[in-house]
């Protein structure tokens, strides 16, 4: 399958990028992501996975070449603009990122409130999706509160509660056991079929080899693709996640 | 009032806590000088009004009584004369030995002292009386006389309570100042304070001003909480000068209570100053974010 260039959702030329003075931890990364593709993005610990995904999400500024979103190009947008952008490209945070002071049902109701949806719509979503990842009875729970892999879950759902066009999830299953870590790789992929890109960077051979979706081979900053996975356009309906179409 | 959800723990902030202390302070002290400023204002207005458009003439006596009718009735003639003046009365000997009685007693040989005659003008409202020509044309005609039109007093007066208002209202500047660079502070601490979160909502795609709204908000609440507390104190001691003012009114002092209009001048100011809190603390959020990613 090719990309065509002008389609493409994110876009990487010859991206450079750096801490500091440090080295080089991302070196002429170039690519192009269709958009609903779904990609895992591999390599080891220290390669610049986290870096890479931040450049997506705009926390960072590359050092050189060229990013594009929604073929935008991120470095003469204006600050004011960029809301607008972060609002359609949902993160799962390595380190979850909530914020404490707020129950699980706020942390995952911001998205929504940011975006000014409707107090009933994000009462009803947001239970929806917190009881479907499993914290129906965390709802008032504060973050502190919770452990590793609950904490995660909330992260999760904050990440897809809006339906982003993009989603980034950096390690979304480190804290969680197989099998709720195949539920919520799931959960990525009905968000995929309803068209939003999806990149997980992972450690989880297993589950990548398992999917069987393209990779990004990251090592030592300098970035592969590789295979074409199933093309996520027409995937068959998975029994069990029909019940997620109502807010995804 | 303001439960106003907030995405930022700004209420747990130790700052935010005393925030409300130091704007009732600022209040408590803005309400005593505005208060003393329009006291002045209409003390000022009163002693202008009761002052301007008088005269006083004085006769210095010569040696022999005759003579002085006869001076006192020459001046009295060039005051009809003068079609500025509405109305003029001669003050009696009894009525001046009783004016000077704190200084002369009342002993019989007061009323044999030579004391000079007195005769208040009272000028037609809005006249332009040239005192100085008056009193050329009185002195053509009879020795001794002088007029006073309290002038000099009346310019003294009032430059001394616009001067005492000017620092007054220096003072309203000082504590405008001293609040928003209280509020500037407070809410930098609370953004580096709470960098991370503020991280996190621009992440999910907040734009500057809602977090600048929440700052906004909890600002207004704080300073209006503290203003009210700032008012609530400074109405007694306010009430408390007005009683003893009151007391000592038999002399000088002009009826100097306030008015409804001043009283809602007053209290406005704490809703002035959570305005002033709230604006700054928006100003400060959105000039700081600006220089984040
Ligand atoms: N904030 C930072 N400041 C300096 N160096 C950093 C920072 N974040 C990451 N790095 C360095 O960049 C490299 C890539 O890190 P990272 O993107 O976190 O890799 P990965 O997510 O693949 O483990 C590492 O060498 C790491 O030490
Ligand atoms: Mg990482």
């Amino acid at each position: 399958m090719t990309t065509n260039e002008n389609d493409a959702i994110v876009k990487f030329e010859n991206v450079g990028l750096r801490y500091g003075l440090g080295p080089e931890v991302l070196q002429d990364v170039t690519f192009s992501l269709a958009p609903g593709s779904f990609h895992f993005l591999v390599g080891p610990s220290g390669a610049g996975k986290s870096s890479l995904l931040k450049l997506i999400y705009l926390a960072l500024k590359p050092t050189r070449g060229l990013i594009s979103l929604f073929g935008r190009d991120i470095a003469t947008t204006s600050r004011r603009d960029l809301p607008p952008i972060r609002r359609r490209v949902g993160v799962v945070f390595q380190e979850f990122r909530l914020l404490n002071h707020l129950s699980a049902f706020d942390n995952v109701a911001l998205p929504l409130r940011i975006a000014g949806a409707k107090k009933s719509e994000i009462q009803k979503h947001v239970v929806e999706l917190l009881s479907w990842v499993g914290l129906k009875d965390h709802l008032d729970a504060r973050p502190p509160t919770l452990s590793g892999g609950q904490q995660q879950r909330v992260s999760i759902a904050r990440a897809v509660i809006a339906r982003p066009k993009i989603l980034l999830a950096d390690e979304p299953t480190g804290n969680v056991d197989d099998p709720m870590g195949m539920r919520l790789m799931h959960l990525f992929e009905e968000l995929n079929k309803l068209g939003t890109t999806v990149i997980i960077a992972t450690h989880n051979n297993l589950m990548v080899e398992k999917m069987g979706y393209p990779k990004m081979h990251l090592d030592e900053g300098w970035l592969e693709m590789v295979g074409t996975g199933p093309h996520p356009a027409t995937p068959p309906p998975r029994p069990g996640l029909s019940d997620m179409e109502g807010y995804l | 009032m303001f439960t106003r959800r907030s995405d930022l723990p700004l209420d747990k902030d130790t700052l935010s806590r005393f925030l409300p202390w130091l704007i009732a302070f600022m209040v408590f002290l803005a309400v005593m000088a505005m208060a003393g400023v329009l006291v002045l204002n209409t003390v000022a207005a009163r002693w202008d009004r009761g002052v301007s458009g008088t005269l006083t003439v004085q006769i210095i006596p010569a040696e022999n009584a005759v003579d002085d009718d006869a001076r006192l009735q020459t001046v009295l003639k060039i005051l009809t004369e003068t079609p500025e003046v509405n109305h003029f009365e001669t003050l009696s000997k009894d009525k001046l030995l009783t004016l000077l009685e704190p200084w002369l007693g009342t002993s019989a040989g007061a009323k044999d002292l030579p004391l000079p005659q007195m005769v208040d003008v009272e000028l037609k409202p809005k006249a332009k009386l040239d005192v100085n020509a008056l009193s050329q044309r009185m002195e053509a005609r009879v020795s001794g006389v002088s007029i006073d039109d309290h002038s000099i007093w009346l310019s003294r007066l009032v430059r001394l309570i616009r001067t005492v208002e000017g620092l007054a209202t220096l003072v309203l500047v000082f504590i405008a100042l001293a609040t928003i660079g209280t509020v500037i502070f407070t809410t930098r601490t609370g953004l580096a304070l709470h960098r991370n979160a503020i991280e996190v909502l621009h992440f999910i795609g907040a734009q500057d001003s809602y977090v600048a709204a929440q700052f906004a908000g909890r600002a207004l609440g704080l300073g209006l909480k503290g203003g009210i507390i700032g008012l609530l104190l400074a109405v007694p001691s306010l009430l408390g000068i007005g009683v003893m003012a009151a007391k000592m009114e038999s002399g000088m002092l002009p009826d100097i209570t306030l008015g409804v209009a001043h009283w809602s001048a007053l209290a406005a100011l704490p809703i002035i100053v959570a305005l002033i809190a709230m604006l700054t603390a928006r100003i400060t959020v959105m000039k700081t974010l600006s220089r984040m990613l």
